[in-house]
């Protein structure tokens, strides 16, 4: 799906065409760069969507918004490492992967004292 | 879908408007899904929040619930997908970042390391970071993505970007030019321009794989008698001959005259023939037809015929 900034306007409902500018402008969604202006996916569609429902429902305040995108951004890239790290220990012997999940609770569970 | 609204929003029924109002931005800050990835309940709870508010969150809508007149999936709106969605599932790592695992070298130096490659931007003092890759999109014509073309992308500062489109590029190929995206902080490597292409349909030719379709329209006395025709193809018009005889469906060959990639063998157009006939019927074509149907009875609807039985 590629979309204009009227598209995704119009796809959003709850954006002007300035507001989505300015989010652009700060870095918040990269849209690609087309021969006409900006082209935006159906992933960038649902990032302006969350950062609408950050402004608007939760009243999340424009200096914050920096904050949150980024933790979230570390979030999600700390979970693609984490399943990476997942499907490769999974690719392992049988007995690599007890070993390593009897490591795994061994530590947790001296960290953080759960039974 | 919990049957109260009230219920859900965690408010009485006889809570303001501006209770209401609080009520559900406490609760979905709590349970908004990209918030909490990979929480199910939390997908589904936010989705009951929202229509719960949708409905109580405005006056009007609210009276007509109390009132009855609608239940409590009266307003839902429209299901969309959620941001997580997406995030979870893109390999490319677009927006995220994996900065948070930079110091993990005291553990291991093979993994910190590995983790740390596709860190986004940010970063400590001294360390080198390849700078970001950057996204274009281009739409290009059938006829340059088959044959390959030149272009250049002028970028919202001014500065522009030579492409070449190998010839049989397919429509959503990414074509990564190495260096050109944003410059690294610290002495690191640039980031890589990722440009989508997408191929805008053609009137004429259609794409399967290397091979080319046409349709290749022809007179009844064309299909009947054969003939000589002149057929466009990808690299200009060939003149192909018809033989006796073809009908509607029959598909000419004609080899190598298909997409030419940069690697590999170049594919054939295929020829489709679909017999036309004239606008208008004159009754020259009616008697003759007439007659001829009557002597020559055929039956083209055998295996119709028997799919049916």
């Amino acid at each position: 799906m590629k979309l204009t900034e009227e598209q995704v306007v119009e796809a959003v409902g709850t954006i002007s065409l300035k507001q989505l500018r300015v989010w652009v402008s700060r870095g918040w969604i990269v849209p690609a760069q087309g021969e006409d202006g900006p082209v935006f996916d159906e992933m960038d569609v649902a990032r302006t969507r969350l950062l609408c429902q950050l402004r608007q429902d939760m009243n999340v305040n424009e200096d914050a918004v920096p904050v949150v995108l980024s933790l979230l951004d570390q979030i999600y890239g700390l979970r693609r490492e984490m399943r990476a790290m997942m499907e490769a220990i999974c690719e392992q012997p049988e007995h690599v992967q007890l070993r390593i999940r009897d490591v795994y609770l061994a530590r947790t569970e001296r960290k953080f004292g759960t039974e | 879908m919990n049957e109260d609204l009230y219920q859900v929003l965690g408010v009485s029924r006889d809570a303001t408007q501006e209770e209401i109002r609080k009520a559900y931005r406490k609760r979905a800050k709590e349970l908004h899904p990209d918030l909490h990835p990979g929480d199910k309940d939390a997908e589904r709870q936010f989705q009951e929040l929202s229509a719960a508010y949708a409905i109580l969150g405005d006056p009007e809508k609210r009276a007509r619930y109390d009132r009855g007149e609608i239940d409590a999936t009266g307003a839902e709106r429209p299901q969309y997908r959620f941001y997580r969605q997406y995030a979870d599932a893109d390999q490319a790592g677009r927006y995220t970042s994996t900065a948070g695992f930079g110091d993990f070298e005291d553990i291991s130096d093979l993994f910190s390391e590995l983790f740390g490659r596709r860190s986004a931007a940010g970063g400590r003092a001294g360390i080198r970071i390849r700078g970001q890759d950057r996204r274009y999109q281009l739409e290009i014509d059938f006829l340059d993505a088959v044959n390959g073309a030149q272009r250049r992308l002028t970028l919202p500062d001014g500065a522009t970007l030579d492409v070449t489109i190998p010839a049989g590029v397919e429509d959503g190929t990414v074509l990564r030019l190495k260096g050109k995206g944003s410059p690294g902080f610290n002495g690191g490597p640039p980031g890589d321009a990722l440009i989508e292409i997408s191929v805008r349909p053609h009137p004429v030719f259609r794409r399967k794989g290397n091979d080319i379709e046409i349709d290749l329209p022809l007179t009844l006395y064309e299909a009947v008698l054969g003939a000589k025709v002149e057929v466009p193809t990808i690299s200009g018009r060939v003149s192909l001959t018809v033989p006796k005889g073809s009908t509607t469906g029959k598909v000419l060959r004609l080899r190598g005259k298909g997409v030419k990639p940069a690697r590999g063998s170049a594919g054939d157009q295929h020829v489709m023939i679909k017999v036309a006939l004239p606008e208008t019927i004159d009754p020259e074509l009616e008697a003759f037809m007439k007659q001829w149907g009557e002597k020559h009875p055929y039956d083209p609807r055998k295996e119709l015929r028997r799919a049916s039985s």
